[in-house]
């Protein structure tokens, strides 16, 4: 134990030591928060732009409800023909000219309303036009065939259909919406760990191989306690760098959007003008949803879920960097490995694309075989837990996700032993099936 | 015979291919002990089940009268042929990872360390990376770590490659004062002039299977083939040499003198002594030079090799 507690160190070391790991664990927060922040200030920038859309309204019928918004101003200028108006428009430099012409019915109206511009006008601005002249047409009609517009707008009522379970629990939608983000990112993470750290895991047993270091250090130790110290110091290091990366990418965002704080808030209120009781209605349901949603988080299974989450996430990182450390004992060099990463990586694939179903459909037949498969298990059972998942089932995955890990470290270790020691031979998979008799 | 490792009947296959056939051997305490044979013969494979790295299929092995177990890794040095350091990690630190592996303290690795260190004249390397070493330098750290712990065996398999020969020297006079110490030495090469010069016992391997074994003296004295070479002056050469044929097996012989000798190896039948020769001689010419043919290690590795492979 003496021996192994002194491997991991060295493992670790080796890898926080080295350049590569530091840079990426100091650059891809900043990256990620940079990336992150950029996307926002455009997103204020084109949100404070201000477009100035000139009309020549003949029909006279729209002029009333293109009144100025946050992000456009309308101009009016019905009293110009609309070729001078044209001219007018480039002259001011506005951003386009709507022309609305005169016509005896409203049909043809519809047909004749056209939008002129430098280029192809942006494509939420002309849809908001088209719904705010559509809603004008449509009362006019309404008005004309005799019925009180007043009346029926109060007759328009938003229906809500209330999602609940069988036990009488309320489902709200955001709760969905959140079990399914933790459900991806516990999956996602683990199948990122898995490809990063198993990889390095495979990076250095090559490294000892082509440092002829190895049998110095098999003849103080053994070679499965070597295998399980280098697996066990990268997956260290490797939490390591997450929990650096989870810290300072929260700690910047904080600095970052307290910073620019104001102009964040400001992104809400660029929704169109509501009249106060519409606000009111959605307040009531913002709030109301969001009891939902809290009474729902009370209940989400978080213990579940992150002692799940601790199994699987061991379970499928020892699987997966056991058969890593296998590969990197049996070839000489980075470049021999591709034939046996290759089925390696497709039950991982599998995993994450099998993921995005399970997001659809949590207990459908794919989603329930995969998720207690043990090769994928630990990626789709976690995306699956948070919707709820009987207890048979984790249990059936569990036991042969722990089944699977002892017959593949028990066979990795066996190719791993023989093959450090093996020197310029590019193995066949019938030459490890030897080495798994010596 | 006082004996600290025992090898007994050690068979190991390899799926079909059987690498050790039968081995048996017996290593004294003290001894240097050449364990030699044609590249494939099995040597390493047999070191490296004495360094418990692979099993034996059957067979037994004993460390000082035990059954070989792991507590006696501590006990075994090796430094194998295929060897190297991490090449990121500085000399110092290294060097009492590896110690510590072998069972040491911290505290007692780093004070034998700076022993060696001073010794090696090395001590200014202790805070460089191994690949900024050349390859001598870094022999000589490997050298260092597989000594440290002072194990009862050291198992040196070709020690001296990397080396220049003032440092092959050196290392070699580190081996000699490490076995008069009491260590106890298995010394595999392929350079058979330093067989000469350190060991005191050999065994050959050839095709898994063990075919010679024994001191060294005795095994020159069992291959010696009572052969003299002589370097001889007379007036006539031509006859000396036609008689001389006539009489015994011979053959001509090459080294540098500073006559101009007739140079002959001179084979002699089983029975007869070199005094009956040196009379015979001594009658018909003027004897410069006189040598019995000793066979050395090369000789022997070459004939019981062939001899082997004619069987």
């Amino acid at each position: 134990m003496y021996k192994l507690k002194l491997i991991i160190k060295r493992e670790f070391l080796a890898k926080v030591r080295n350049k590569s790991f530091i840079i990426m664990t100091i650059l891809s927060p900043i990256i990620m928060v940079g990336m992150i922040a950029l996307i926002a200030y455009l997103n204020i920038k084109n949100s404070e732009e201000i477009r100035t859309v000139a009309f020549v309204d003949q029909s006279n019928i729209f002029t009333d409800i293109l009144i100025d918004t946050k992000t456009t101003k309308f101009v009016n200028l019905s009293a110009l023909p609309l070729e001078v108006a044209k001219e007018e428009a480039v002259k001011a430099n506005y951003y386009g000219l709507i022309s609305i012409p005169k016509k005896d019915s409203l049909d043809r109206l519809a047909k004749s309303i056209a939008f002129y511009g430098e280029g192809s006008p942006s494509l939420s601005l002309i849809s908001d036009l088209e719904s705010k002249f559509q809603q004008k047409i449509r009362d006019i009609k309404i008005e004309k065939m005799g019925f009180d517009i007043a009346k029926i707008k109060a007759a328009n009522t938003e229906v809500e259909i209330i999602t609940e379970k069988f036990s009488g629990e309320k489902a709200s939608k955001m709760g969905s919406i959140l079990k399914m983000i933790a459900g991806a990112s516990f999956g996602y993470l683990i199948f990122m760990f898995i490809i990063i750290y198993g990889t390095s895991v495979m990076r250095s047993v090559i490294e000892e191989k082509t440092n002829r270091i190895i049998e110095v250090i098999i003849s103080s130790v053994q070679p499965f306690h070597l295998m399980l110290g280098k697996i066990l110091g990268n997956a260290l290091a490797g939490i390591l760098q997450f929990i650096i990366w989870i810290v300072s990418a929260g700690v910047l965002m904080f600095i970052i959007s307290s910073s620019l704080g104001a102009d964040f808030s400001s992104l809400s209120s660029n929704a169109p003008q509501l009249t106060p009781e519409m606000t009111a209605q959605m307040h009531e349901s913002v709030s109301g949803n969001l009891n939902l949603v809290l009474l729902e988080l009370k209940d989400f299974p978080f213990v579940t879920l992150f002692a799940s989450f601790i199994f699987y996430f061991l379970g499928g990182y020892l699987i997966y960097s056991s058969i890593y450390a296998a590969i990197g004992a049996a070839v000489d060099n980075e470049t021999d490995t591709q034939q046996f990463m290759f089925p390696v990586m497709i039950p991982l694939m599998i995993a994450i694309y099998v993921g995005f179903s399970v997001i659809e459909n949590p207990h459908g037949p794919i989603a329930v075989a995969f998720s207690i498969f043990p090769l994928t298990s630990p990626i789709v059972m976690l995306m699956r837990i948070p919707f709820g998942v009987p207890w048979w089932q984790i249990i059936i995955s569990m036991i042969l996700l722990l089944v699977t890990f002892l017959g593949v470290v028990w066979f990795a270790a066996k190719i791993y032993r023989v093959g450090i020691l093996m020197y310029g031979k590019k193995p066949s998979y019938k030459e490890l099936y030897k080495w798994l008799k010596y | 015979m006082n004996s600290l490792l025992k090898v007994e009947n050690v068979v190991k296959n390899y799926g079909t291919f059987r690498a050790l056939n039968n081995i048996s051997l017996e290593v004294e305490t003290g001894s240097i002990f050449g364990l030699l044979g044609p590249n494939g013969a099995g040597k390493t494979t047999l070191i490296r089940i004495i360094n418990q790295i692979t099993g034996p299929d059957k067979g037994q092995i004993f460390l000082d009268g035990e059954k070989l177990q792991p507590k006696h890794i501590s006990s075994i040095g090796y430094l194998p042929e295929e060897r190297g350091l991490y090449k990121n990690m500085k000399v110092g630190e290294q060097a009492i990872y590896l110690a510590q592996l072998k069972g040491m303290s911290e505290a007692d690795a780093k004070a034998k360390l700076k022993i060696w260190f001073d010794k090696f004249d090395i001590g200014n390397w202790w805070n460089k990376k191994v690949q900024d070493l050349s390859k001598g330098m870094a022999q000589k750290v490997q050298f260092i770590v597989t000594v440290l712990h002072e194990p009862k065996l050291l198992i040196f398999d070709e020690p001296f490659s990397g080396f220049d020969p003032i440092n092959a020297n050196l290392i070699r006079d580190e081996i000699l004062a490490l076995r008069n110490n009491g260590a106890t030495i298995i010394f595999s090469t392929h350079r058979m002039e330093s067989v000469e010069e350190v060991c005191d016992h050999i065994a050959l391997i050839n095709k898994s299977n063990k075919i010679l074994d024994g001191n060294l003296i005795e095994i020159k004295k069992q291959f010696k083939t009572n052969t003299y070479e002589v370097g001889l002056v007379a007036d006539d050469l031509m006859v000396l040499e036609a008689e001389l044929a006539q009489k015994f097996q011979i053959s001509r012989a090459f080294f540098k003198s500073l006559n101009n000798d007739l140079k002959l190896n001179i084979k002699l039948p089983k029975d007869e002594t070199s005094n009956g020769l040196l009379n015979y001689l001594n009658a018909k010419s003027q004897i410069n030079h006189f040598v019995e043919l000793v066979p050395s290690a090369n000789d022997i590795f070459i004939q019981a090799i062939n001899n082997n492979t004619n069987v």
